[in-house]
C-alpha cells in the first residue's frame, strides 16, 4: 500500500511546535549517538569540580564560607556559559554538511531549526548541571536554601544559558567554520569566566580588574546561583549594582538577549545557505 | 509552463569587482518535461537552482513554479518541490530511515504516513540492508540515493537535481540515470543541472546551455546539434601517402575544409547530407586507387556543439561546481577583460 501524502492541515502554532519538537529530536538523537560529545559533557564538570575542590581548595581561601560551598555556583556558571557555544558550532557545522540547505527549501517553521537547536543545548546544559550537582555533593558541597529558592536558582542558570545560546547560535551562522567558533569562544569566554567571581572573590583582584569582575553578567549570574543555593554564607558582598541586584540583572540580561538576538537568527537564518 | 524565470540577476560581491552570477537568465520548463542546464563550473548552474528553491534571493528579475511567485511566497513553493543537491544533504547521525522520516514529518505528514513513505523509499532505493544504520557509514553513492529519496518524499511536482552524477563513479553514474529515468517515466518535472555533455543527451528533453550567467543557446539535443550543421564524413586511409589526393577529394563534397587528424591519415570534414556524400566520396576515392581503412558518416556530438558556442570545452573544468566556484570563475572572467582592456588601452595610447 502507498502512504497518503496528503500533508496535515495544521495550525500555525502547531506547526510550530510540531517542527520544533522534531527538529529538536534529531539533534538528541545526534548527541546519544556521539559517545565523545556526551563523554565531554559529563566527564568536564566532573573534572572541573573534582580539580578545583580538591587541587586548588587548599590554597584559594574565601572570606565567609568554605571554597567548596563558595565554589559550586562558579562552576556551574562557567559550565552553562560554555556549554552555550555548542549552539554555535552546531549551527555551523550543519551549515557545512548542507543539512540547513534540505531544512530551508522544507514547508516549515522559519524558527524551528533554531528553536530545535536551542532546545537540544538546554538539554545538554541541564544534564551538566545535574552531574555537577552530584560531583559537588559527593566533596561536601551542600545546598543551604528551601526547594523554590534552589529551583529557582537551576532555572536561572538554564535560563541565561538559553538566552546566551542564541547569541552563539548567530554567531555560528555568521562564521564560515565551525573550529572559529570554538577559538573565538576560547578566546572571549575564559577571561570573562575567570574575570569574574566564580572561583576568586573580585576583592582579591587588583583594581580594573576587580571593577570587570564585579560588572561582569557571569559574575551576576554566579552571584545569584550562589545566594539562591544559600553557599553565601558571610561572604562580603561588593559594593556593585549588578551583584546587589543580581537576580535582577540575570532576568534582565537574559530577557535582553533573547528580544534581540532570536529576531536576527530568525532573520538570518533565512538567508543562508551552505557553500 | 511549470517552472519561469525571467531576466534572473545575482551579483556577488568580491574583490575583483562585482561578480555577475547570473546576468539576465531566463528559463521555462514545460510540465512533465526533464530540462538539463549545461554549462561549464562556474556558467551559474547552482545558482540557478538556488534561487528557484528558494534558497538564494536574486537581485533582479522573476520566477514561479506552478505559478507560484517563488520569491513573494516561498513557502507554499517549497510544499511542491523537492531539491537534492551535490553534495548529499543529510543528516550523519540519523539512520537512513530516520533522515527521511524526519524529511517527511517536516513537510507535515502524519507521523504514520511519514514512516510509511520512508520504508517505500528505502525499498525503491534498494537501501534495505542499509535503512537502521547511521548514514556516517554510508558510501558517497547511498548517500546520494538517501539524499534523492529525501527530495522525492512528497512526490514533488517539480523535481531539482543538482549535478546528480558529479563525483559519482562510472557505475554510480549509470546506476543514477537509471534512478532519474524510472522518476521521469511518470511524467515528473524534472530541472537538472550538468557539466556532462553526455548526461543531458541522455536523460533531458529540453537542453539550455549556460554561460556566464545567461542562457547562449535552448533546445532538443538534436536541435543543438543541427545548430552546428549536419553530419560529419570520416575516413581514414591505410597510407599517410594518400592524405593531399584524399583531402582534394574530400574538399569537393564536403561543407568546408576537411580536417587531418594527428595520426597523418583520418580526415574528418562537415557535409550537408551524409549518405549522399559519403557515397560520392567513396566512388572517387576507389577510382583514384586511394584504399581506405575505415569510412562513415556521424553526426556532431553535443562536445562540437559546446565547443562551438562557448569557445571552450565543458569537462575541461569538470570539478566540484558550486556557488564559491561560480564565484571564483567568475572572478577569473572579470580580471581577464580588465587586463584586455589594460591592452587596448595601452595599444591606444602608442
Amino acid at each position: 500500500m502507498s502512504a497518503a501524502l496528503v500533508p496535515l492541515q495544521l495550525h500555525p502554532v502547531a506547526m510550530w511546535a510540531s517542527d520544533g519538537w522534531i527538529v529538536t529530536k534529531r539533534n538528541l538523537i545526534k548527541m546519544k549517538r556521539s559517545p565523545d560529545m556526551l563523554l565531554f559533557a559529563v566527564l568536564q564538570p566532573i573534572m572541573f569540580v573534582l580539580l578545583f575542590s580538591q587541587v586548588y581548595g587548599g590554597s584559594i581561601a574565601v572570606k565567609g564560607t568554605d571554597y567548596t560551598q563558595y565554589l559550586m555556583a562558579g562552576i556551574f556558571g562557567q559550565t552553562v556559559v560554555f556549554g552555550s557555544t555548542f549552539s554555535g558550532s552546531a549551527m555551523a557545522q550543519d551549515l557545512k554538511a548542507g543539512i540547513i540547505d534540505r531544512f530551508r527549501t522544507l514547508p516549515m517553521s522559519p524558527s524551528a531549526v533554531l528553536i530545535g537547536r536551542t532546545n537540544s543545548d538546554l538539554v545538554l546544559n541541564a544534564i551538566s548541571v545535574l552531574i555537577m550537582m552530584a560531583t559537588g555533593l559527593v566533596v561536601g558541597w551542600r545546598v543551604n536554601a528551601t526547594v523554590p529558592s534552589f529551583l529557582a536558582g537551576v532555572g536561572l542558570l538554564l535560563l541565561f544559558s538559553y538566552a546566551f545560546s542564541w547569541v552563539m547560535a548567530l554567531l555560528g551562522m555568521t562564521v564560515k567554520t565551525p573550529e572559529a567558533i570554538n577559538n573565538a569562544s576560547f578566546m572571549v569566554l575564559f577571561p570573562l569566566t575567570f574575570i569574574s567571581n566564580a572561583f576568586v572573590q573580585s576583592s582579591n583582584l587588583p583594581g580594573p580588574l576587580q571593577v570587570f569582575a564585579d560588572w561582569n553578567p557571569v559574575s551576576a549570574l554566579v552571584h545569584a546561583a550562589r545566594k539562591l543555593f544559600g553557599n553565601l554564607g558571610s561572604a562580603p558582598v561588593p559594593d556593585a549594582w549588578p551583584i546587589e541586584h543580581a537576580v535582577g540583572t540575570v532576568l534582565i540580561g537574559a530577557l535582553v538577549m533573547l528580544v534581540i538576538f532570536v529576531p536576527l537568527c530568525i532573520r538570518k537564518f533565512a538567508s543562508i545557505s551552505s557553500r | 509552463m511549470l517552472i519561469e524565470a525571467a531576466g534572473l540577476t545575482k551579483v556577488y560581491k568580491a574583490k575583483g569587482g562585482p561578480v555577475h552570477a547570473l546576468d539576465g537568465l531566463t528559463l521555462s520548463v514545460p510540465e512533465g518535461t526533464v530540462k538539463a542546464l549545461l554549462g561549464p563550473n562556474g556558467a551559474g548552474k547552482t545558482t540557478t537552482v538556488k534561487v528557484l528553491t528558494t534558497l538564494t534571493r536574486p537581485d533582479g528579475g522573476s520566477a514561479s513554479i506552478a505559478g507560484i511567485d517563488v520569491l513573494r511566497d516561498p513557502k507554499a513553493a517549497r510544499r511542491i518541490i523537492g531539491v537534492s543537491g551535490q553534495y548529499a544533504a543529510v543528516d550523519e547521525n540519523l539512520t537512513g530511515f530516520e533522515n527521511l522520516e524526519m524529511v517527511g514529518r517536516l513537510y507535515h505528514l502524519s507521523a504514520k504516513s511519514a514512516k510509511q513513505r520512508a520504508s517505500e523509499l528505502i525499498e525503491m532505493f534498494e537501501l534495505t540492508a542499509a535503512q537502521n544504520r547511521p548514514v556516517k557509514g554510508f558510501s558517497g553513492g547511498m548517500r546520494r540515493r538517501i539524499d534523492l529519496a529525501g527530495a522525492l518524499v512528497i512526490r514533488p511536482k517539480v523535481l531539482f537535481l543538482d549535478e546528480p552524477t558529479t563525483g559519482l563513479d562510472p557505475h554510480g553514474r549509470l546506476a543514477m540515470w537509471e534512478v532519474i529515468k524510472s522518476l521521469v517515466a511518470d511524467g515528473t518535472t524534472l530541472l537538472l543541472t550538468t557539466q556532462y555533455l553526455e548526461e543531458a543527451d541522455q536523460l533531458a528533453d529540453g537542453i539550455s546551455v549556460i554561460d556566464d550567467g545567461k542562457v547562449i543557446a535552448e533546445g532538443t539535443a538534436d536541435e543543438l546539434k543541427a545548430q552546428i550543421g549536419g553530419h560529419r564524413v570520416e575516413v581514414t586511409l591505410i597510407g599517410q601517402d594518400d592524405a593531399d589526393a584524399a583531402r582534394d577529394i574530400l574538399v569537393r563534397h564536403g561543407d568546408g575544409v576537411p580536417s587531418l587528424g594527428s595520426d597523418g591519415r583520418s580526415l574528418t570534414v562537415g557535409v550537408v547530407n551524409g549518405p549522399s556524400s559519403l557515397h560520392r566520396m567513396l566512388g572517387e576515392l576507389n577510382a583514384a586507387g586511394i584504399e581506405l581503412h575505415d569510412a562513415g558518416i556521424r553526426r556532431p556530438t553535443l562536445d562540437d556543439v559546446f565547443l562551438r558556442l562557448t569557445g571552450h570545452i565543458a569537462e575541461e573544468e569538470a570539478n566540484a561546481d558550486d556557488a564559491a566556484a561560480e564565484k571564483s570563475v567568475a572572478e577569473k572572467k572579470v580580471k581577464k577583460k580588465a587586463e584586455k582592456r589594460a591592452e587596448k588601452k595601452l595599444e591606444q595610447a602608442n
